[in-house]
């Protein structure tokens, strides 16, 4: 599956990290990582609490800078490229960015077109157009004249992945794009996220939700530690075993009811038929299909 | 100039030349009204006095067509006070927006980070020391300069104690005021042990006053402010993005570390020649962004707007201290008694709005 979503995309790998100590100060988080994104598919960063998600998606982004290491964009060091012309390429959308109060969805898009705008060209019809589609491509267009700050969060967080895509690059990193929103609201964003990909979008991002994760992503990255425990398609990479080793949760790993991925039955101690068993396997395939 | 208006959704672009920039109709309105309501109030200011000159006779004069006699009393008497109260409002009003905006904080203003405490302490302790050493320094580079040394290295303290990696606006404001209490404290302390005489002297520095300034301080005042200026404009348009944040900001291509540090200078060393030309004076500072912000209906301060807004407040200030009081108070007390309520009325109102729309 991945390997065909590569060749429809047709093409060498745009983003890559390799060997990367990255830290903060004297505490190192990330010791010698590879990774390569493959291109035109969603990849989803997940794992514990403090394992580096965050600080590889960072990495990848050029808001840190590795220690050691390098990160390859399009075949060149990251670290060498002007910030505009990195900007240029590559969309980032950090965890929860804060709008000031007042200002209007429209200006906040707008600000999206700023690597392609000069001192003298701070404004031209080719910005307009372009904050125009992104406006509508995440549905907020009817919201242009409001206060971001008078929003719900759904559409805050469509509004800020709007101004991503003004920024006019097919490669997305978005970190925790889903934070602070209840479930509807994240499957409303994540649904914007794979309509993204179909338009040909490259997508980065982490996520808490490991099924939202799996139900997603094309690729996941599995991270422990600073360091990478598996990667691949949900289908390959999720199984109760890795959820264990990974964060040290017991879960059963089913077929997902409604789709065609991996579904994780997190066993905790309350409330657990037979302690949630592996023998009772044929038990917990029966209740997720009653689901 | 042809508006390219594209669809409603989306602000509309204006083009002139090479330049293209969004259009925002009132703010430009704002602005213009602001410039027109300063120079009205900067020749009124020049025109009242012991010797009244009308209104006309002084714009008049300004462009080079008025009478001799008023000519002198207008461009020699007159014009380095007016001008001191012009240079002196609009470098506060700017460097008011520009730490209001790094700091993203409504709080934070060149008095809160230090600058004014710092070039107040070394004022107050080159007046108030009796010694070789201080005598020399203030004969050798003027009490002005000196001050404005001190408030400057304050300034540069103050962001280097606020640095770990990066400037976080809370911890710059909190650092600031912290330091800006230590100048106080050695102000007092100076004030204090010193002699009567001394301490008279020192006071007059220390309330802000455009009283006696000559064409040479006002000029040096307004060649400093206008380069200064033109530094924060070239500076404004990759600050933009930093309203949202470092971190969006760095996604959208900006360097925002050097551009933080380039206007954050700015911003110190406006206020150090504010400082240096008029004494510390307060409040215009922290209340112009704001007043200009309101005004202008933007959510950030807008930096033109803010400096116009700075320059009425001061000009504004020095004209109700000298000719509307039966006494003659300072300038620096006016200001205070003027933008604290302007302020608090501009917030009331915008409460009340919301309350009808909530």
């Amino acid at each position: 599956m991945v390997a065909q979503h590569i060749t429809a995309a047709g093409g060498a790998p745009r983003l890559a990290a390799e060997g990367v100590t990255v830290g903060y100060g004297a505490r190192t988080v990330i010791d010698g990582l590879d990774v390569v994104i493959p291109p035109g598919v969603v990849t989803t960063i997940i794992g514990p609490n403090g394992c580096g998600k965050s600080t590889l998606l960072r990495t990848l982004s050029r808001l840190l800078k590795p220690v050691k290491g390098t990160v390859v964009l399009d075949g060149a060091d990251i670290a060498g490229l002007k910030s505009k012309d990195v900007a240029k390429k590559l969309g980032l959308l950090p965890q929860a960015p804060v709008a000031p109060e007042g200002l209007t969805v429209a200006d906040l898009v707008a600000q999206g077109r700023h690597p392609h705008q000069s001192w003298l060209r701070q404004w031209s019809s080719d910005d307009a157009a372009v904050v125009e589609r992104a406006l509508a491509m995440t549905g907020v267009s009817d919201l242009a004249d409001r206060p971001v700050d008078a929003l719900s969060g759904g559409q805050r967080q469509r509004v800020w992945i709007s101004m991503t895509l003004a920024q006019g690059t097919d490669l997305l990193l978005l970190d925790e794009p889903t934070t602070y929103l209840d479930l509807a609201h994240a499957v409303d964003v994540l649904d914007l996220v794979d309509d993204l990909h179909e338009s040909g979008h490259t997508v980065v991002m982490v996520l808490h939700d490991l099924n939202l994760a799996t139900r997603y992503s094309d690729n996941l990255i599995v991270m422990k530690a600073g360091a990478i425990l598996a990667q691949g398609h949900p289908r390959d990479v999720i199984t109760a075993e890795l959820l264990h080793e990974a964060f040290g949760l017991r879960a059963k790993v089913v077929d997902d009811p409604v789709g065609d991925r991996p579904l994780i039955v997190p066993i905790g101690r309350a409330h657990v038929r037979d302690g949630g068993g592996v023998q009772a396997g044929s038990d917990a395939r029966g209740g997720a299909g009653a689901v | 100039m042809n508006a390219t208006n594209v669809k409603s959704s989306v602000p509309p672009g204006v083009r002139l030349g090479r330049l293209s920039f969004v259009w925002r109709p009132w703010l430009v309105a704002v602005t213009l009204f602001l410039a027109a309501a300063t120079f009205l109030l900067f020749c009124l200011s020049i025109g009242v006095g012991d010797f009244p000159i009308g209104l006309p006779q002084v714009v008049a004069t300004i462009f080079g067509r008025g009478e001799r006699v008023d000519a002198f009393v207008i461009m020699d008497l007159r014009m380095p006070r007016a001008l001191a109260g012009l240079v002196v409002g609009v470098a506060l009003g700017v460097s008011g927006a520009i730490t209001q905006s790094v700091a993203r904080n409504p709080l934070a203003s060149p008095d809160i980070l230090g600058i004014t405490g710092g070039a107040s302490a070394v004022a107050v302790f080159l007046v108030t020391v009796s010694g070789g050493a201080a005598a020399a320094v203030v004969s050798a580079v003027g009490l002005s300069a000196a001050a404005l040394a001190g408030g400057l290295g304050t300034g540069l303290l103050v962001y280097f104690l606020a640095w770990r990696r990066g400037i976080d606006g809370f911890r710059l404001i909190l650092i600031g005021i912290s330091v800006s209490a230590v100048m106080e404290a050695i102000t007092a302390w100076l004030l204090v042990t010193a002699d009567i005489r001394d301490v008279a002297r020192a006071q007059a520095w220390l309330v802000g006053s455009l009283d006696g300034r000559s064409w040479h301080e006002v000029q040096v005042a307004l060649w400093c402010s206008l380069a200064l200026v033109a530094v924060v404009a070239c500076a404004a348009f990759p600050f933009k993005p930093m309203r949202f944040g470092d971190e969006v900001a760095a996604g959208l291509g900006v360097r925002y570390t050097r551009v933080r540090a380039v206007l954050l200078l700015c911003a110190v060393l406006l206020a150090g020649v504010a400082v240096s030309a008029a004494g510390p004076v307060p409040f215009v500072a922290l209340v112009a962004p704001q007043v200009a912000m309101r005004l202008a209906r933007r959510p950030t301060p807008p930096l033109v707007a803010s400096g116009l807004v700075g320059a009425l407040l001061l000009i504004g200030a020095d004209l109700v201290a000298r000719a509307a009081l039966p006494i003659t108070l300072p300038v620096g007390v006016v200001t205070a008694a003027i933008g604290g309520p302007f302020l608090v009325y501009l917030l009331v109102r915008a409460n009340l709005r919301g309350r009808r729309q909530g």
